[in-house]
């Protein structure tokens, strides 16, 4: 029969259900949000309370098993939100807490592998943040920018972005999730905002944008123009590296 | 930003656009706290991809498309009659500013064409990069040509602002170079790259002593090589990368396929396509001098001067050794395993590193993102009932793997044989 373990869907939540996995020797078949419908055939359920110790301790545990990369890692998986995913973290967990060695590169195990392969596809996705994410001037100096990545990546880009545009205030935007930061010079932090047009289009209009702003993006626009060597056009190649998904946000594609 | 940038910006970017080389990496560097910008390890980001799918990372421009030369393979020689700009040394800082807070580039790669003198020249470059990093804070990435002829003072202070310096050797031989190119000389395009690795290496003993002492192109340097301009062979070519690849501070060959610019000019082919299939193939074959540990007379050599355009160099590699096959994929080494067609540096790190754990099925492989459809003809599997390379004649070994017969046309343009080759 099949466990099924009903948690808070939050990354302090999936600790303690492992904590309280051990607790109980039992095992979860099945992990569901609170509140999910349950499966038709469930076994034994469970229902985990999130505790701050118990996951403050299961965290403690596997920074002594795992590499910084692994437990990097498992932050990457869980801000996927592939479903599934939880899962498979859990499958993880168990599996560097039970064996004696560190299963990091156990690539023949097919959950060590799939954790590895997840972890490449969110870095990608990460990158791909970095990489298409384009800011517009406003007209108050802030910088703003709209992004719809994938998977929820921006908290795992905003260091880089502070890093980067230290000198400038910025907002980056996730239009998809309704939320982003705000680096006002001094710190970065976490907004919400209220719905606008803006919000919808992620583009400034007309007397939002700083003065100037148009003329630039038109600038980067003949830029991206003239740089292609026409004997070599390569549609497929384009949109290969380029994927459309982005284009919405590009300032060298409206 | 004044009228008639926008022209400008346009012929600049216009006349840059042969030079190939576009990556941001080598250095790291982090920006927080002063100015603005940082580099990031690795490999650089690419922030756009131009319609003919190369990486923009970088604002790819001439300072001017003037020239006091006339090298024939060059859109910008003298002799053309071409819409001529030159940007100055502020427009060109506020386009690089203005571009990078939009996060819509990772630096600058400035070039030029010679106006006056290779110093007069070199002079102007170095002043942008000076600017950019002392007088705007900038962190980002240089990238900056460094001109044939200038003089070693010159070089030297542009290595101090960039990240990166190259010198393009463009024709891989003397006699073809001078042919196409009256004023220039290999010489005039290996004395700057000694200054260059010079200044990297005198600047390593300064930086032991003492510590402060900034760095000296951290990023080191790169070249580009034209194919299929003149009749130098892949064999030429590979040479000669492996070669500069053998001296300290050389990070990257580039391949250019020729694009006739100068039809007109009857010293150079006329062709109606670049040879973008025999590009790719050098590139491939640069990755395996890189990073698969080949030597290049096991690449081509003077039976095989030509790489062969149907399969990819190490495939075309493994086919002429089967005596090396098959492989016992739990017990063949690093280095063996990354000749095995199908088997790439990640999967044969996959692999080693799983192997501690107990042995690998092919299933396993192929879930590690081997490409077992042509991996299997190399490893000794008993599970799987093909046959591998050792035991077949040649002709059929090959025939396994030649790509099937023309899809639709314009498709996998830079996957199949092109016709002017
Ligand atoms: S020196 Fe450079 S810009 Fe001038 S013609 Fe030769 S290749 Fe072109």
């Amino acid at each position: 029969m099949n466990n099924v373990f009903f948690y808070d869907a939050s990354f302090e939540g999936l600790l303690s259900a492992v904590f309280e996995a051990y607790v109980q020797k039992q095992f979860p078949d099945e992990l569901l949000p609170e509140g999910a419908a349950p499966p038709l055939f469930a076994g034994r359920v469970f229902h985990v309370a999130t505790q701050e110790e118990r996951s403050r301790r299961v965290w403690a545990a596997l920074e002594k098993k795992l590499s910084p990369a692994a437990l990097r890692g498992l932050e990457l998986v869980w801000f996927s939100a592939i479903p599934g995913s939880d899962l498979l973290l859990f499958r993880y967990i168990r599996k560097a807490i039970d064996a004696p060695a560190s299963v990091e590169t156990d690539f023949g195990d097919p959950v060590v592998l799939r954790f590895a392969q997840l972890c490449r596809r969110v870095s990608r996705e990460v990158l791909r943040l970095k990489q298409f994410l384009r800011f517009q001037k406003a007209a108050d100096g802030t910088y703003f920018a709209a992004v719809e990545p994938e998977y929820n990546v921006l908290p795992l880009a905003v260091d880089h972005f502070a890093d980067r545009f230290s000198d400038q205030p910025w907002l980056i935007y996730d239009l998809r999730r309704g939320y982003g930061f705000y680096y006002d010079l001094r710190s970065v932090r976490e907004v919400v905002l209220q719905d606008t047009p803006l919000l919808r289009s992620g583009r400034l209009g007309k007397g939002q944008a700083a003065e100037g702003e148009e003329q630039w993006q038109q600038l980067w626009k003949t830029y991206f123009k003239s740089i292609a060597i026409r004997e070599r056009l390569n549609p497929r190649l384009h949109r290969q590296n380029m994927p459309v998904r982005f284009w919405r946000h590009l300032t060298e594609k409206q | 930003m004044k009228e008639g940038v926008l022209e400008k910006l346009k012929i600049l970017a216009e006349s840059a656009k042969y030079d190939v080389s576009c990556s941001s990496s080598g250095t790291v560097r982090s920006g927080r706290g002063k100015g603005v910008g940082n580099t990031v390890g690795g490999v650089g980001i690419c922030h756009s991809f131009a319609e003919d799918g190369r990486c923009i990372s970088l604002l790819k421009i001439m300072l001017t498309n003037h020239c006091i030369y006339d090298c024939a393979y060059c859109i910008n020689r003298r002799s053309n009659d071409v819409r001529r700009a030159t940007l100055s040394v502020g427009e060109l800082v506020e386009l690089t500013m203005e571009f990078y807070r939009r996060n819509y580039i990772e630096g600058l790669f400035l070039s030029s064409g010679v106006v006056r003198s290779p110093d007069y020249t070199m002079e102007r470059l170095v002043r942008v990069a000076k600017d950019l990093r002392e007088a705007h804070g900038f962190n980002g990435y240089i990238h900056l040509k460094s001109i044939p002829g200038a003089s070693r003072e010159l070089v030297r202070a542009a290595g101090f602002y960039a990240d990166r310096l190259s010198v393009n050797v463009e024709i891989p031989n003397e006699a073809s170079l001078r042919r196409l190119a009256p004023e220039k000389s290999l010489e005039s395009v290996f004395q700057p790259m000694r200054f260059i690795r010079q200044g990297v290496l005198e600047n390593q003993e300064d930086r032991r002593r003492l510590r402060h002492v900034p760095r000296f192109v951290p990023a080191g340097q790169s070249t580009q090589m034209i194919v299929g301009a003149t009749a130098e062979t892949d064999r030429d070519i590979l040479s000669l990368s492996s070669a500069l690849y053998a001296r300290p501070t050389m990070r990257r060959v580039y391949y250019s396929g020729y694009v006739s610019v100068n039809t007109y000019d009857d010293r150079l082919p006329r062709l109606k396509q670049p040879p973008l299939v025999r590009e790719n193939r050098l590139y491939q074959a640069d990755w395996l001098l890189r990073f698969y540990r080949f030597r290049v007379d096991e690449i081509v050599d003077e039976a095989h001067p030509l790489l062969d355009l149907e399969l990819d160099p190490k495939l075309s590699w493994a086919l002429r050794h089967p005596e090396f096959f098959p492989l016992d994929v739990n017990r063949a080494d690093y280095e063996e395993l990354l000749r095995v067609p199908g088997i790439g540096v990640h999967s044969a790190r996959l692999i080693v590193a799983a192997r501690r754990f107990g042995r690998v099925d092919s299933c396993q492989l192929r879930r590690m993102g081997v490409v077992m459809k042509k991996a299997q003809h190399f490893l000794a599997f008993r599970e799987l009932a093909v046959r591998t390379v050792d035991t077949l004649p040649p002709e059929s070994a090959r025939a396994l793997f030649l790509p099937a017969r023309r899809r639709k046309k314009g498709e996998g343009q830079l996957l199949l044989d092109f016709a002017d080759e």
